[in-house]
């Protein structure tokens, strides 16, 4: 079995461009599986069951979505090889810019859109910075100069990614980026043992840990306090 | 290129490759009072807060500002990559039998229509022609450049570069005026001589469009006419791309001649999918696709041109007479046909 992890930014188009390329590899006789990691809410595992793939959930609830993602993980590719997929896709929103679900040597996509200005490659961290494929959407709509802009800036927090074109509407380029996400030899059993990409925060400080009050006295562990100069009442 | 991170200081660095210092910004490395140093000593000098705060991955950057430096480089001494012609050789309709033709040659300066019915596959030409098709998309149809396929690395890099769009749905998302974007643009793209570039395509594209703008015009307030103007303006002039396909582009509300004309003499490859008789007829060549395939390739003949004339008339008329509607002038056909 060979597996993808793709994330991306809410709203950027990335169940458009997955089920665009997933019904690509159909066409071609592969047996591919989603699971979807999202934090409070999806529905995306119905567009999923719709066009007939094998479709799973996950919600983080107060976790972080991240960190929820790796704990599970592993339990997903046991489940991906137990229902006999070629291809298993896992989809998370990226909500945090520090974090990424990225593992050493599997596969990694970002999607990204157009419309998202074109500050957002810089401000979105390792899940665009060290990504294999950057996905970008929404082309169809915005004009010929911006996105070679925006490709330039993606280009250039990114060198090494292959940076596709994918209308998520029609599913121009979908067809292309179906033939380079799955390798049929790849055999992926477990992951244990294996790496993220990148480390993810480790401090936890008392809202993490479900504290609800305010104020100094119930803060504890990782604080840090906002610098906001000097100044004087008035 | 030899960038030895031992023993090349980030002073040395940065005067080699200016571009560098906005590399280590990009991605919020911080190495003021650090450039005496080499790379490695300056890299390893980095805070352990910072790296864990800014998401900072020392391997990861290093290998890609090598990456980034090589791409950089390629940007300033790269012509854009140079589509004299593209060859078509055929591949399969959607019901499996060999497309009818030997083979279509396009020429830079060419016009070339596409032509057939909704879901007839005029899309899938203008996607295999971007990606340079090598037998391995829906139609098995292969794609040269200059005679020869692309190399899988190569098509996706340059799939960027191939191949510039221009469509009805497009529209300006920047907060900018005319004069910012096109700076942006210019600036993105490392040209020269920034300012009369952009001084030309503000020019050209007033000269498109109907209704004429201003350079502190927000390009987000710019008409449908104005936008695409511009657009085409910016795409024939700044864009590197040697192939610019356009999907269904009716009723621009510019000087569709001309435009096309502009695009030809920037020595583009222009490809149309279209169902406008008028911009059908400007073109070469026109291809018809039916059933996913390429039905007949037919020359624009001399007959035909007539008829593009008279059409030209037909569509002034309707100009003058939507000009008259929108002044509150009364419509009279017979004056109209007279003045035509
Ligand atoms: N020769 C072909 N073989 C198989 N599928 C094809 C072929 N040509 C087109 N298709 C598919 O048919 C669908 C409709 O084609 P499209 O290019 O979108 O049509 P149009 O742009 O003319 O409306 C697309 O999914 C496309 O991939
Ligand atoms: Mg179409």
């Amino acid at each position: 079995m060979d597996f993808i992890t793709i994330s991306g930014p809410p709203s950027s188009g990335k169940t458009s461009v997955i089920i665009k390329t997933i019904d690509n590899l159909i066409r071609r006789g592969v047996k591919v599986g989603v699971v979807k990691f999202d934090c409070l809410y999806t529905d995306d595992d119905i567009l999923y069951e719709k066009i007939g793939v094998p479709v799973k959930k996950g919600l983080s609830g107060s976790l972080c979505p991240d960190h929820y993602f790796i704990s599970n993980v592993e339990e997903v590719v046991q489940w991906g090889q137990a229902k006999g997929l070629d291809l298993l896709i896992t989809e998370s929103a990226g909500l945090c810019n520090r974090c990424s679900p990225y593992v050493k040597e599997i596969k990694a996509i970002c999607v990204i859109d157009n419309l998202s200005g074109i500050n957002t490659p810089k401000k979105i961290g390792p899940m665009l910075k060290s990504a294999d494929i950057v996905v970008i959407t929404k082309g169809d709509i915005v004009s010929q100069a911006e996105r070679e802009v925006f490709a330039m800036k993606v280009q250039s927090v990114n060198p090494k990614a292959t940076i596709m074109h994918i209308n998520g509407l029609n599913g121009q380029g979908a067809y292309e980026l179906s033939t380079l996400i799955y390798d049929e030899k790849a055999n992926i059993k477990t992951l244990e043992g294996s790496k993220l990409r990148f480390s993810m925060p480790s401090a936890l400080c008392s809202y993490c840990t479900g504290e609800t009050r305010i104020g100094k006295a119930h803060q504890l562990g990782n604080v840090r306090k906002i610098d906001l100069g000097n100044y004087n009442a008035n | 290129m030899q960038i030895n991170f031992k023993e090349l200081t980030i002073l040395e660095l940065f005067n080699n490759y200016p571009y560098a210092r906005d590399f280590f910004s990009e991605n919020f490395i911080p190495i003021e009072g650090l450039e005496h140093l080499t790379i490695d000593e300056a890299l390893e000098n980095i805070d352990e807060d910072i790296i864990e705060d800014r998401a900072i991955n020392i391997e990861v950057f290093k290998v890609h500002l090598l990456e980034y430096i090589e791409m950089m480089k390629s940007f300033y001494t790269d012509e854009a990559i140079e589509a004299h012609n593209i060859t078509i050789l055929p591949g399969f309709y959607k019901d499996g039998s060999k497309e009818n033709y030997d083979e279509l040659e396009i020429k830079s300066g060419e016009i070339i229509c596409i032509v057939g019915p909704t879901g007839s596959g005029k899309s899938r030409l203008l996607a295999d022609i971007e990606w340079a098709a090598n037998k391995d998309t829906p139609t098995k149809r292969t794609v040269l450049i200059n005679g020869k396929t692309l190399e899988t690395k190569e098509r996706f890099s340059a799939s960027n570069k191939l191949v510039a769009q221009l469509s009805q749905n497009m529209n300006f998302v920047m907060d900018l005026t005319v004069e910012e974007f096109l700076d942006l643009h210019a600036s993105s793209r490392l040209v020269e001589n920034k300012d009369d570039i952009i001084k030309n395509i503000f020019d050209k594209a007033n000269d498109l469009a109907g209704e004429t703008f201003k350079l502190d015009t927000p390009i987000t307030s710019l008409s449908g006419g104005q936008s695409r103007a511009l657009m085409i303006a910016d795409t024939a002039i700044l864009s590197k791309s040697p192939i610019v396909l356009i999907d269904e582009i009716e009723n621009a509300g510019i000087d569709r001649k001309k435009a096309l004309e502009l695009l030809v003499s920037e020595e583009k490859i222009v490809l149309m999918s279209t169902h406008d008789p008028i911009l059908a007829l400007m073109g070469d060549k026109r291809i018809i696709i039916n059933n996913g395939g390429i039905d007949k390739i037919v020359d624009t003949s001399d007959e035909e041109r007539n008829i593009l004339h008279k059409l030209e008339k037909l569509d002034k008329i309707m100009f003058n007479m939507r000009n008259k509607l929108r002044y509150g002038k009364k419509l009279e056909f017979e004056e109209e046909i007279e003045n035509a």
